[in-house]
Order: C-alpha cells, then sequence, then structure tokens
C-alpha cells in the first residue's frame, strides 16, 4: 500500500514511516499542507495520515480541499488534541478516523485496515490458492467456496504468512505484529493461533510448517 | 463552587422599597403641608369676613352717636347688630363707653385696644366660648367740650367654625385623594423604574454557563456603565476561558508529539531487535511511554472535565446514538484484542447533559473494559431507561479486587489486579465525577458470573 503521511515534526514522521515501511508500505512525508495537497493531486495514495497541527495552517484545510476535490482516499488524523469535540468536527470534514498521540502501532494499523475495508467495499483482486480463496480488501478467507469467519488475530496472522510464503517467522516476531506492547502475552499464546489456522487451512493446498527453535512458514504446494 | 461562594450576594435595603418608601413619604408630607396651608387660608379668609362685618357693626354704632348739648346720645340702627347674624345663631355681645365709662352693653366685655386709628381685632374667651371681638373709638367735639365714644362689638365664632371645619373636611378629602392617586403613580414609576433592572438580572440568568456574549440590548442610561463593566467582565472571563481551554489543548500536543515519537522508534527497534534482554527493555520502555501519554492524557482530560463539570453546559443527547457512536469507534481496538463489543440498547434514552463529558465518561469505562478482557471474550453494552436512563457496561475480566470496590474511583486508585496493565487510575475518577456533574451515580460491581460491571446511572 502507498500512504501519504502529513506530520510537521520530522522525529515522528521517520518513526512512523520506518514503522509503516516494516509492514511493507510505501511511505510519503509531506511536512506542509501546500506540500501534502500537491502530493495527493499528483498521486492516488491508499492512504492519508493527517496531523492537524501543522506549521502552514490547520490540518483541516487539506480534508475540505481533499473531499472537495471529490476524493475518496481514505483520511486518518494523527491529532494531539483530547477534546471529543475537536474529534467530531475532523469526523464531520470527511475524516475517516483518527487516532491520538502517541499512539499504538497495531491501533493505527487496525484503524488503518478498518477505514480501507469500508471504503473499498466491493472485492478487486481474489488471491487464489487451490481450493483456497483470500480477498485482500476485505480479509475474507473462503475454503472449498465457503467462507471462513476468522477472528482479527487469526485474519492477521494468517495475512502475515501469507504475504510472504515460505518465509520463516519467529513466535517473537508473531507476537509483535499481533499483540500491542501493553498486553503481556507469553509467545506461547502464538501456538494457539497458529493451531487454530492449521484447522481451518485443512486439507487444502496451504499448509502452516512448523520449524523447530525457527518459526513458522506457510507452503503452497 | 458557583454555588456557594458566588451566590452569597449581601442584600442591603431594597431599591424598590427605598422609592417606594420616598415617593409615598414624600406624598403624605406633601399632601399634610398643603393640608394646612388651605385649611390656615381659608380660616384667615374666613376670619377676615367676620371682621369686616364687625368693623362694620363698630363703625355703624359709632357713626349713629352725636353730641347734643354736651351729652352723647346713640340711637343706632337694628341693621348694626342685624348684620351680625348667621345661621348658626352665634351670639353678639357689645359694650359702649364714653371716655371709659360704660354707657351701654356688657361691662365685662374685655376692649382690645386699637394701637392705630384703625379697628382692633382680638378673639378672647368670653362667658366660656371664643368670641371675636372689634372696637374703634371716635372723638366727638362739641362746642366746649370733646369726648371719646368706643365700641365693641363682639360674636361668637360658630358660623365660622362650622364653616372652617367643611373646608377642612372637603380639603382633607382633596389631600387623601391626592395622596392615593399619588401613591399609584409612584408604584407604577417604581416599576418601570425598576424594570430594566430586573429584565438584565432575568438575562443573566436565562444564560447558559458557556454563554459570555456581551449585552447587546438598550438600557437606560444610568445602567449603561452597570451593564458596560458587566460586558468588560464577561470579556474578560471569555477570554481567559479560551486560554485555558486552548492551553490545555496546546499542553497536550506539546506533550503527546514528543511522546509518540519515542514510541514509534521503539516500536520499529523492537521488530528489529531479537536478544530477549534488549527486547524486554524496550518493551518496558514502551510500557512507560504507555503510562506517561495516559496519564497525560487523563489529567489533561481531568481537569478539561473538571472545568467543564463547573460550568455545566446541558444539551440534549440520546444515549444510545452517543454509546453507538463509541463502540464504533473502538470496534477496531476491540477486534484487534479478538474481543466483541455488544451494544443492546432496545429504545432510545434521552438525557440533559454535556456530550463531551458523557463520551468521554463512558469512553472511560469501555476502554477499562477493553483492557482487563481477555481475548474471546465479550463486553456487554446495556443502555436502557428503565428506573433511571442508564448505561451498563461488563467485561468478563477478572473483576475488581472485592476489598478495594469502595476506593476504586478515588484518583490515581488502581486495583491491586492491574499492576501488568498500563492505566493512570484517573478513569473510574473521570467518570464518576461526571455523572456527580449531571446529579447521577457510578456503580462498580462484579457480577456473579466473573467480571466487573460498572453503571453509569442519571
Amino acid at each position: 500500500m502507498k500512504y501519504l503521511l502529513v506530520e510537521d515534526n520530522h522525529e515522528l514522521a521517520n518513526a512512523i514511516s520506518s514503522r509503516l515501511q516494516i509492514d511493507g508500505h510505501v511511505i510519503d512525508h509531506a511536512d506542509k499542507i501546500l506540500d501534502a495537497i500537491a502530493f495527493s493531486d499528483t498521486f492516488e495514495y491508499d492512504l492519508v495520515l493527517l496531523d492537524i497541527m501543522l506549521p502552514d495552517g490547520d490540518g483541516r484545510t487539506f480534508l475540505k480541499h481533499h473531499r472537495d476535490a471529490q476524493k475518496d482516499t481514505p483520511i486518518i488524523v494523527l491529532t494531539a488534541r483530547s477534546q471529543v469535540s475537536d474529534r467530531i468536527s475532523m469526523l464531520d470534514l470527511g475524516a475517516d478516523d483518527y487516532v491520538t498521540k502517541p499512539f499504538d502501532h497495531a491501533e493505527l494499523e487496525a484503524r488503518c485496515r478498518a477505514v480501507l475495508r469500508r471504503k473499498s467495499g466491493t472485492a478487486q483482486t481474489l488471491l487464489h490458492f487451490g481450493d483456497v480463496t483470500f480477498d485482500p480488501v476485505a480479509g475474507q478467507l473462503s475454503v472449498k467456496n465457503e467462507i471462513v469467519n476468522l477472528r482479527n488475530r487469526e485474519l492477521r496472522l494468517f495475512e502475515l504468512l501469507l504475504n510472504a510464503r515460505g518465509q520463516i517467522f519467529s513466535k517473537q516476531k508473531l507476537v509483535d505484529r499481533l499483540f500491542s506492547y501493553d498486553e503481556d502475552v507469553s509467545e506461547n499464546a502464538i501456538e494457539v493461533y497458529i493451531g487454530r489456522l492449521r484447522k481451518h487451512l485443512e486439507n487444502t493446498a496451504l499448509t502452516i510448517t512448523t520449524l523447530r527453535g525457527l518459526g513458522y512458514r506457510l507452503d503452497h504446494d | 463552587m458557583t454555588d456557594t461562594a458566588f451566590n452569597t450576594v449581601q442584600a442591603s435595603g431594597s431599591l424598590r422599597k427605598r422609592l417606594m418608601i420616598t415617593l409615598i413619604g414624600g406624598t403624605a408630607i406633601l399632601a399634610l403641608i398643603l393640608f394646612f396651608i388651605v385649611r390656615g387660608y381659608a380660616a384667615q379668609i374666613a376670619q377676615n369676613g367676620q371682621d369686616s362685618i364687625l368693623e362694620a357693626s363698630v363703625s355703624s354704632i359709632l357713626d349713629a352717636a352725636i353730641l347734643r348739648d354736651g351729652s352723647v346720645e346713640i340711637d343706632f340702627p337694628y341693621a348694626s347688630l342685624s348684620m351680625l347674624d348667621t345661621l348658626e345663631d352665634d351670639r353678639v355681645f357689645y359694650a359702649i363707653y364714653q371716655d371709659d365709662e360704660l354707657l351701654s352693653g356688657y361691662a365685662t366685655l374685655p376692649r382690645p385696644q386699637s394701637v392705630t386709628d384703625r379697628a382692633a381685632f382680638e378673639t378672647l374667651v368670653f362667658q366660656e366660648t371664643p368670641v371675636r371681638l372689634a372696637s374703634a373709638s371716635r372723638v366727638l367735639i362739641g362746642a366746649s367740650e370733646r369726648t371719646e365714644i368706643s365700641v365693641v362689638v363682639g360674636q361668637t365664632q360658630d358660623a365660622l367654625s362650622g364653616t372652617l371645619n367643611s373646608i377642612s373636611r372637603n380639603v382633607a378629602a382633596f389631600g387623601a385623594g391626592f395622596f392615593a392617586l399619588v401613591s399609584l403613580l409612584s408604584f407604577w414609576a417604581t416599576a418601570t423604574t425598576i424594570n430594566p433592572l430586573q429584565r438584565l438580572a432575568n438575562a443573566v440568568k436565562r444564560r447558559g454557563p458557556q454563554d459570555l456574549r456581551p449585552f447587546d440590548k438598550a438600557v437606560p442610561v444610568e445602567m449603561v456603565p452597570l451593564v458596560s463593566s458587566l460586558n468588560t467582565l464577561m470579556g474578560r472571563l471569555d477570554q481567559s476561558l479560551t486560554q485555558s481551554e486552548d492551553f490545555i489543548a496546546e499542553a497536550a500536543h506539546r506533550v503527546r508529539t514528543p511522546l509518540a515519537t519515542v514510541r514509534s522508534y521503539a516500536e520499529t527497534t523492537l521488530v528489529r531487535v531479537t536478544k530477549s534482554e534488549n527486547r524486554a527493555a524496550l518493551r518496558s520502555m514502551i510500557r512507560a511511554i504507555d503510562e506517561s501519554s495516559r496519564a497525560a492524557g487523563q489529567l489533561l482530560d481531568h481537569a478539561m472535565i473538571t472545568f467543564r463539570a463547573d460550568h455545566l453546559d446541558r444539551q440534549k443527547i440520546e444515549l444510545v446514538a452517543l454509546v453507538q457512536e463509541l463502540v464504533t469507534r473502538l470496534e477496531p481496538i476491540a477486534q484487534m484484542k479478538d474481543v466483541e463489543l455488544q451494544l443492546t440498547a432496545p429504545l432510545p434514552v434521552e438525557i440533559s447533559g454535556d456530550p463531551i463529558l458523557i463520551q468521554n465518561a463512558v469512553r472511560n469505562i469501555i476502554d477499562n473494559a477493553l483492557k482487563y478482557s481477555p481475548s474471546d471474550a465479550v463486553i456487554i453494552i446495556t443502555v436502557d431507561a428503565q428506573d433511571r436512563p442508564k448505561i451498563q457496561v461488563c467485561d468478563q475480566g477478572p473483576g475488581f479486587p472485592p476489598d478495594e470496590i469502595a476506593t476504586l474511583t478515588n484518583r490515581f486508585a488502581r486495583g491491586n489486579n492491574a499492576k501488568d496493565i498500563v492505566g493512570s487510575g484517573l478513569g473510574l475518577t473521570i467518570a464518576k465525577d461526571v455523572v456527580a456533574a449531571h446529579d447521577g451515580t457510578l456503580e462498580i460491581f462484579n457480577h456473579d458470573k466473573g467480571g466487573a460491571c460498572a453503571v453509569l446511572s442519571f
């Protein structure tokens, strides 16, 4: 996914960008409203992360410009304000969601995922692996033409493994990606989710292989 | 605070009373003065009338005196005394002296002494009644002698006092009427004078606590200084309120942005680091950041809530929609933890309150439930209006420590089972303060089947 990050604090922008890059996203960074407008006019981003307090004005100006141009790119506002009224006014202006700084990356990711799903609506590209079909936008897994109801963490685990098929993920890495840091979970919790996912994928073209001492890998026959 | 300290204004007298007393008292005094002046004037006019008849009587008697052959002859006409007849049958007395020797009449009748040539008048008590006396004298000059004739005519004052009484009655009635009319006028005048003040007071009272606009309605000139200083005061208040709100927002921004930077770096580093002691260090760092950012956020929220609760701005709020919005908003976080938020709200519930405060309170309660919920748990949120409008949030977490339930809503109090969970100890305090500002209650208890419940009743 290609994200536009509008944030005037360069340190924070770097930190957010590098974290999002780990998840495989491409980030363009603008530190002024004018730049942000120029960026968004020249490229169709999948998502915009918008700071509200910017040196050359209020992020609301960008929101207004964006909606006036009839763009439907989802916008998530990054706000340091705690006033609910401020948040509501941003939602009224066309922001799709907001996170309050400082945010848990897992929360930001969850919110991005949620607005992307809400925006795209209809399925676009389906991924087929034998009798397994996955709709990456809707986050929907079907096995033998039957929809499998995945819980959120199962889905995220599946997506992680699927996006890097054949690559080994350590338990540690999986815990980092699936749990937020304020949750005190042992690495063994991953086994539960791997177990559930294996059950869903029984007798399909996809198998989760355990590599003792190393981690897990998703294989496609 | 606003209800106690600022409402004990000391009242010293009442403008309305003062105005009424001045107007009515003044009128009473005026009416009395008027009464006495008119009565005195009438008495004098009546007295002058009596005096001139008496004088005419005296002079007609004097005119009848003639000196013939050394002796005085007075053959005064009947009219001299009959002119003094009155409806009240006043008695008439007379005495005629020749050189201080009584010729005729009442010897005991006192003689007013004339200083000049003119007739002298005096009111004296004679035969136990007040009598008006007139006296005059005339010198008769004969061929060889001269003699002085003095005449005193007196008349009782029954007719005069009758006339005076009737005049007094009329004047008293007129004065009373004047008094009554002016009293009515003063009621009206007081009301019209006090009304603009009353209207101003009502306009101030009707205003919402957030309404600090200046008064723009026209007021009487005398009230302009009061209203303009009121407007100045409100302007200053508005400015300082805006400043403190801006300050809170600015403070939040200043604190949160660097915290966000540190947190994002720590998370990014954590993903790259594999050595377990480094990971542990980074994790504690992230937790510490979360603790401090949450504390900063909650402290600012708490300040904002204390501030807003002091100036409660009540609006009509539909609780179900409000909670629904929060649930939608918190859904991604719940999903992230595989927790389900279940909202049961059969009917819309309307209350009057500050939506920002109530959202904050409910959000804190649901946040708590989310934090303490295990994976795959359900949080049941119920909004209904049975007995009272209330919002109930029950989770399937470990519940509140039973022996600490009573103190958990205190500021910075945290349950002994909350050690591993990030929190500031202000969430329940905020919720409690918010419902208290809406005259409601916050109840927290453990569910029979396990899990904590919190009920906000309004």
